[in-house]
């Protein structure tokens, strides 16, 4: 490895080995990772894993239990009022002011940035602009939609124009075509050297990302590009490949899939199963079977693993491997 | 130094805009106190007169009816009834239709015209301490007015004669009594109320959060959100000294600048109060409840109502440690006494060193504040 990428004065977010315990429980248990500048990093896991745990701790909101984490090279144990100027914020609920307007909202957020007057006109046509919020800046912010919530939420949180962006669900609850647009001004952003760090639920979105990583109960299980992920040997062994059956009956092929010799897993995903199988699997024995047990079967092929297969895999191995260490 | 108290001018602005576009709970949170002012400024006598009596003269004849004439004419006593027997008597006090029952013995007349010392039973409903305490004075300054005219003939030789006199509240009017010390209840209840709900709103929505994660430090959002209201309680403060003045027509003897300036460490430690409960609250019903709490005591220790000289010893602690206390000790002072900044200093120095405690806790607590995930 290059000794650049160990340097945390090089990354935008270092973090290593952070623990952070509520009470007897570990929210977040010796979680490390590494986000380079310009990148936007997916984080990923299931509800009450830990994202935004671990990003109130980076974000100076939670003091870590232990372990050390660097933003924009800065010690967030001790610099964390130097961070907040360089980083902004979005949480999960759009933080605005709903009984103010979208101008008032913005101007708000300058002043307590302290943009002098000519940086915070100039910023507030800029994101304006950018965002498209132009004809609703005398509209009370409780009246636009979700996306425009978020729109405006995100635009608050970069008037100081900061370098790392810290989104927590930002696509949660609003409409597909309000999120597509979303991810679109996340990338235009990106190309201007700006870090994204995105926490979502959505696959698709974290399909999306030049880097993922998965936390599952406070545990970081994945870290990686997509690409780098869907190779990984615990997701596709030596000697595996992995199939889709397509069926009408999903649950009753799952049941049955699961029996024969050979398919090591399977996963029913919406009107098809996803199964790692053997390399020497013959795929249309298993049609034949199918059909010969009274499921009907659309299509059997050869699949390139998703990200979901990978996070589906890697969550089953960790689970089965906390069940042996408790008992 | 000036670091610590960044984002102010920020929160400043924003609260303002907060307050404006809100302006019903504005209205509505000043006129409140208005309403409890009409409540009690006109509704509220404190003077006890016309207790209901009931009397049971078995006597008769002229001495008797002289006494029973001369109670009446106190203005203490209202006689709803004459009865004939003991048991109407007692059964008039039982029933709560009379407080007082005053029997005359059968041979009253007999023993004044033979020098004798004559009894007169005084029955008092004990279950109210103030008007109880009003009949018992009243009747025992009649006999005791009554035995002195017969035993000096001639009036004008008294040996001591006291003379009271009034100050400050002569005609001894209740507006005068209660209206200077219900202006500190009531600007505790708006200031209070209307910061602690700000800041909870915030918590609820999540803004709080956001703001912990910008440069603003605590005491900048503190301050930030404490000087709006500290002009809104000051407001309303002018609005009740105005009631006071022109409706119910209490004099202010003192300096109404001295008031106002001194109002100002009263309605800081009232926020900072507010303040506090809101870095407990987590929700608008919580930060109602416990806006609540401190309203009995500053109305049951500080003065207001009971004096606090007669408050058991452990509660005088209590009592000195109630912001209300000094203030009514401040409107009291100026409005009633014409008191000056000699006689009140430390009231004052006394409500700021609260307010910074108060304010110092709450801040504390916001820094540490740990919001869990």
């Amino acid at each position: 490895m290059a000794s650049a990428a160990n340097n945390p004065a090089e990354a935008a977010i270092s973090a290593e080995h952070l623990v952070r315990h509520f009470g007897k429980f570990t929210a977040v248990n010796d979680v490390s990772f590494r986000v380079e500048k310009g990148e936007i990093f997916g984080f990923l896991g299931p509800n009450g894993s830990g994202k935004t745990t671990v990003i109130k701790m980076l974000t100076g909101l939670l003091p870590l239990s232990e372990g050390s984490a660097y933003v924009e090279g800065l010690d967030v144990r001790s610099d964390s009022e130097a961070i907040r100027e360089r980083i902004g914020y979005m949480s999960q609920n759009f933080s605005l002011y709903f009984d103010l307007t979208v101008a008032e909202n913005l101007q708000f957020y300058g002043r307590v940035y302290g943009l002098d007057p000519a940086r915070l006109k100039r910023r507030l046509d800029e994101i304006v602009e950018l965002n498209g919020l132009g004809p609703y800046l005398n509209r009370l912010s409780a009246q636009l939609s979700g996306g425009w919530k978020q729109r405006l939420a995100l635009g608050c949180a970069m008037l100081h124009e900061p370098k790392l962006l810290f989104l927590d669900e930002p696509t949660a609850g609003i409409d597909p075509v309000a999120r597509r647009q979303l991810w679109d001004l996340l990338f235009e952003l990106s190309g201007h050297g700006i870090t994204f760090f995105v926490t979502t639920h959505y696959m698709d979105e974290a399909e999306r990302c030049s880097h993922v990583a998965y936390i599952y109960y406070g545990k970081l299980i994945a870290d990686g590009t997509p690409n780098s992920l869907r190779e990984l040997p615990d997701v596709q062994p030596p000697g595996t490949m992995r199939i889709e059956i397509s069926t009408p009956e999903v649950t009753r092929a799952l049941r049955f899939a699961r029996q024969i010799p050979g398919i090591r897993s399977a996963t029913i995903f919406g009107q098809s199963i996803h199964a790692l199988v053997e390399d020497h699997f013959n795929l249309d024995d298993l049609r034949e079977q199918l059909l010969k047990n009274g499921i009907a079967v659309a299509e059997i092929r050869p699949l390139a693993p998703s990200l979901e297969d990978v996070f589906v895999e890697l969550t089953n191995k960790h689970q089965a491997l906390l069940e042996t260490t408790h008992v | 130094m000036f670091d610590s108290f960044r984002g102010f001018g920020a929160i400043f602005y924003k609260e303002a805009l907060h307050v404006r576009r809100d302006a019903g709970t504005l209205f509505f949170s000043l006129t409140m106190p208005l309403l409890q002012m009409f409540l009690l400024g006109f509704g509220v006598d404190t003077n006890i007169r016309q207790i209901n009596t009931v009397v049971y003269n078995a006597d008769g004849r002229r001495e008797s009816r002289e006494l029973i004439d001369r109670m009446k004419n106190s203005d203490t006593f209202h006689v709803i009834r004459y009865v004939e027997n003991d048991h109407d008597l007692n059964d008039l006090i039982i029933s709560g239709n009379a407080r007082v029952g005053i029997k005359v013995p059968v041979d009253y007349s007999d023993r004044l015209i033979h020098n004798m010392s004559a009894q007169v039973l005084v029955l008092i409903d004990g279950s109210d301490s103030s008007v109880a305490g009003q009949a018992i004075n009243v009747t025992t300054a009649i006999g005791l007015d009554e035995s002195l005219r017969r035993v000096l003939q001639d009036r004008s030789t008294f040996a001591v004669e006291m003379r009271p006199k009034l100050l400050f509240n002569p005609d001894s009017r209740s507006p005068n009594f209660f209206l200077p010390g219900l202006t500190a209840i009531m600007l505790l209840n708006v200031t209070t109320f209307l910061t602690a709900f700000s800041i909870v709103r915030e918590k609820e929505r999540g803004t709080l959060e956001q703001l912990f994660v910008t440069p603003v430090r605590p005491y900048g959002l503190l301050l930030g959100k404490l000087l709006p209201y500290l002009g809104i309680g000051f407001f309303e403060l002018c609005l009740i000294l105005t009631f006071m003045r022109f409706l119910f027509r209490v004099p202010i003897h003192g300096s109404v600048l001295l008031l106002a300036l001194l109002a100002l460490p009263y309605l800081f430690a009232a926020l900072s109060l507010g303040i506090l409960i809101s870095s407990k609250a987590n929700s608008q019903a919580e930060a109602m409840q416990l806006a609540f709490l401190p309203i009995l005591p500053s109305v049951f220790f500080s003065g207001y109502i009971f004096p606090r000289e007669t408050m058991p010893v452990i509660f005088k602690p209590i009592s000195y440690m109630i912001p209300a206390t000094y203030f009514i000790n401040i409107t009291r002072g100026v409005i009633l006494r014409g008191a000056g900044i000699k006689h009140l200093w430390t009231d004052g120095l006394a409500l700021c060193i609260i307010g910074t405690i108060l304010l110092f806790i709450a801040a504390r607590r916001f820094q540490k504040k740990v919001i869990m995930a």
